[in-house]
């Protein structure tokens, strides 16, 4: 009872802290605060109510039981981060990226190529391509270059579709510039086109992170060696040991909200001209 | 109209694809096909080994007619209430894909019209509704199935959770964007004439949400199915077109694995045509400057 006291006194205070910041404008690393007090506050009712409530751990574990586990079975989580992270989704996400890159330049080189690949890009970027993960397990064994096959599947048309439609953002008084300047293609390709077409590449490839984490994650569900992190959360969760589930799943936050945060630092990089850049 | 110029094209590629994958289903299956003619003692030639890489039983790549049969057999061969019916396990992949989408959409439109008028809401919430896209939601449906099912609650509605998370995230940001996306003119104007929040929304921001409403529809209904599909993988493969790719990988039945995915996508297509068409119908009724 106490416990279901103390979340609710939690709720209302992290509310009105909130309110109290929202209600003036704030500036530089104040804008953080109220995201993480509503954070803290969200872990904090999460551990209480399962506490207050007495709610079994099979069904779901408190934040500090999953802390508990995370701290204890790091090497497993680390393990499990190699083979699925850095084997099968960024070995994947560069030869997906890359060849659609590569693709997307050369279809661009012929207009009718271009005008009948969009819509099927586009189509076939809404199509549920994580269902062939199971004959992508079949063609290339249960190792991590089936997760990477599957996740070149899941990145390619939507980075060739961002690709193709970046290369047409050119604006036609810089293409005749560069033309009165006699430059040759490449020269054109590299010192106007691709800097042009950044703000759609890095959009693209932005979005192909969460696609390629998830992609080597679910094709593990279809087979996978006894490694892996969907390998791990489908074995933990018909052992009922959720907290480790919930470990698994902090860690997959953590490393895909880090890899997303690293391609936007690039992005900030090398597009610092863009207008949605600027102070 | 747009449709009518790119048909060339468009049909160039398909073409083009085609016969990329019957090209490709001959060195994937010619393997198999050498290796059966040498234990019946016999070599094939060029022309035999091509028609017999096209006309396997089990092959590694099916090729496409053996897949469009395929699909032709479970949807018109077979009454839609049997369970080799295609027809039956798209109905109820398309069930929970509807229902989880409905929820999303909702929760989506509530969210962004709070956010938008609550600035505490703006705060706090915002940053975490687009840290919760950078978490692969996918990776859960399991754990989601098992506990829901644990505590009793089974069949539609387990997948339609998954849904529903994967489809209301790309709605709360297109229409956070909508919402705000009349000028300070028109709201100046809005407040001129003394009208409330209420009636701002109404008159001023929701007609001008609706187009981001529309694209992100698009995107969360697509998302929904994938949801949906991933949603029917651990409850052991009962029903549904997650289950009959499940059950053809266990039995190594590619093709029907195939002609699961061909009518999964032909499902995405037309709910995302759905949604178009709607879209139309609506932009008609508001006076049609599209």
């Amino acid at each position: 009872m106490l416990m279901l006291l103390a979340a609710v006194v939690v709720w209302l205070g992290g509310w009105w802290i909130n309110a109290r910041l929202a209600a003036r404008p704030l500036t530089g690393a104040a804008r953080l605060l109220p995201p993480l007090v509503f954070g803290v506050t969200l872990l904090l009712l999460w551990e209480l109510l399962v506490r207050g409530l007495g709610v079994s751990p099979v069904l779901l574990p408190a934040p500090s039981a999953v802390w508990a586990r995370l701290m204890t079975s790091l090497p497993t989580l680390g393990a499990d981060v190699t083979q699925t992270f850095l084997k099968g989704a960024l070995s994947g996400y560069a030869m997906g990226c890359g060849a659609a890159i590569l693709t997307g330049i050369a279809v661009d080189r012929v207009p009718f190529l271009r005008r009948g690949l969009l819509p099927v890009g586009n189509l076939v970027s809404a199509l549920p391509i994580v269902g062939m993960a199971p004959i992508m397990v079949m063609w290339f064994g249960f190792d991590w270059e089936s997760k990477a096959a599957v996740v070149v599947l899941m990145v390619f048309f939507p980075m060739l579709v961002n690709t193709v439609q970046g290369l047409a953002a050119t604006e036609p008084m810089q293409a005749d510039l560069m033309r009165t300047y006699a430059a040759s293609y490449p020269q054109t390709l590299f010192r106007l086109r691709l800097p042009a077409a950044a703000p759609f590449l890095f959009n693209g490839l932005k979005i192909c992170t969460t696609l390629a984490l998830i992609g080597a994650i679910v094709a593990e569900f279809f087979g996978s060696p006894t490694v892996g992190m969907g390998f791990r959360i489908s074995t933990e969760v018909g052992r009922l040991s959720l907290d480790m589930v919930w470990a698994e799943i902090a860690v997959a936050a953590l490393v895909g909200s880090a890899f997303y945060g690293a391609v936007a630092l690039v992005e900030r990089a090398v597009t610092f001209w863009h207008p949605s850049h600027r102070r | 109209m747009r449709a009518g110029r790119d048909a060339l094209p468009v049909l160039a590629v398909v073409v083009g694809l085609l016969v990329l994958w019957y090209l490709l289903a001959i060195p994937m299956n010619a393997g198999f096909a050498r290796d059966q003619a040498a234990r019946d003692g016999l070599t094939l030639g060029p022309a035999a080994l091509v028609a017999d890489t096209w006309s396997q039983e089990r092959p590694r790549l099916p090729a496409p007619h053996q897949v469009a049969a395929e699909v032709w057999k479970g949807v018109f061969s077979v009454p839609p209430t049997s369970k080799r019916s295609l027809v039956y396990h798209a109905w109820v992949t398309m069930a929970a894909t509807l229902a989880g989408f409905a929820l999303g959409a909702g929760l989506g439109v509530l969210l962004a019209i709070g956010i938008v008028h609550d600035r505490t809401m703006d705060a706090s919430v915002m940053p975490w509704v687009i840290a919760s896209q950078t978490v692969p939601i996918l990776a859960v449906a399991p754990m989601v199935i098992v506990v829901l099912a644990s505590i009793g609650v089974t069949g539609l509605l387990p997948k339609a959770v998954i849904s529903m998370y994967l489809c209301f995230f790309p709605v709360v940001v297109g229409m956070v964007k909508g919402l705000r996306s009349p000028e300070r003119m028109m709201l100046d104007q809005m407040r001129t004439w003394n009208a409330s929040a209420t009636q701002t929304l109404r008159k001023l921001r929701w007609p001008a949400a609706l187009p981001y409403l529309f694209a992100s529809l698009k995107v969360g209904v697509a998302a929904s199915l994938v949801g949906a599909i991933i949603g029917e993988l651990p409850t052991g493969a009962v029903a549904g077109l997650g289950a009959r790719m499940l059950s053809g990988s266990y039995y190594g039945q590619t093709i029907q694995i195939w002609a699961a995915l061909v009518m999964a996508a032909i499902l995405a297509a037309g709910l995302v045509g759905a949604i178009g068409l709607a879209e139309r119908a609506t932009f008609a009724a508001m006076g049609g400057r599209r």
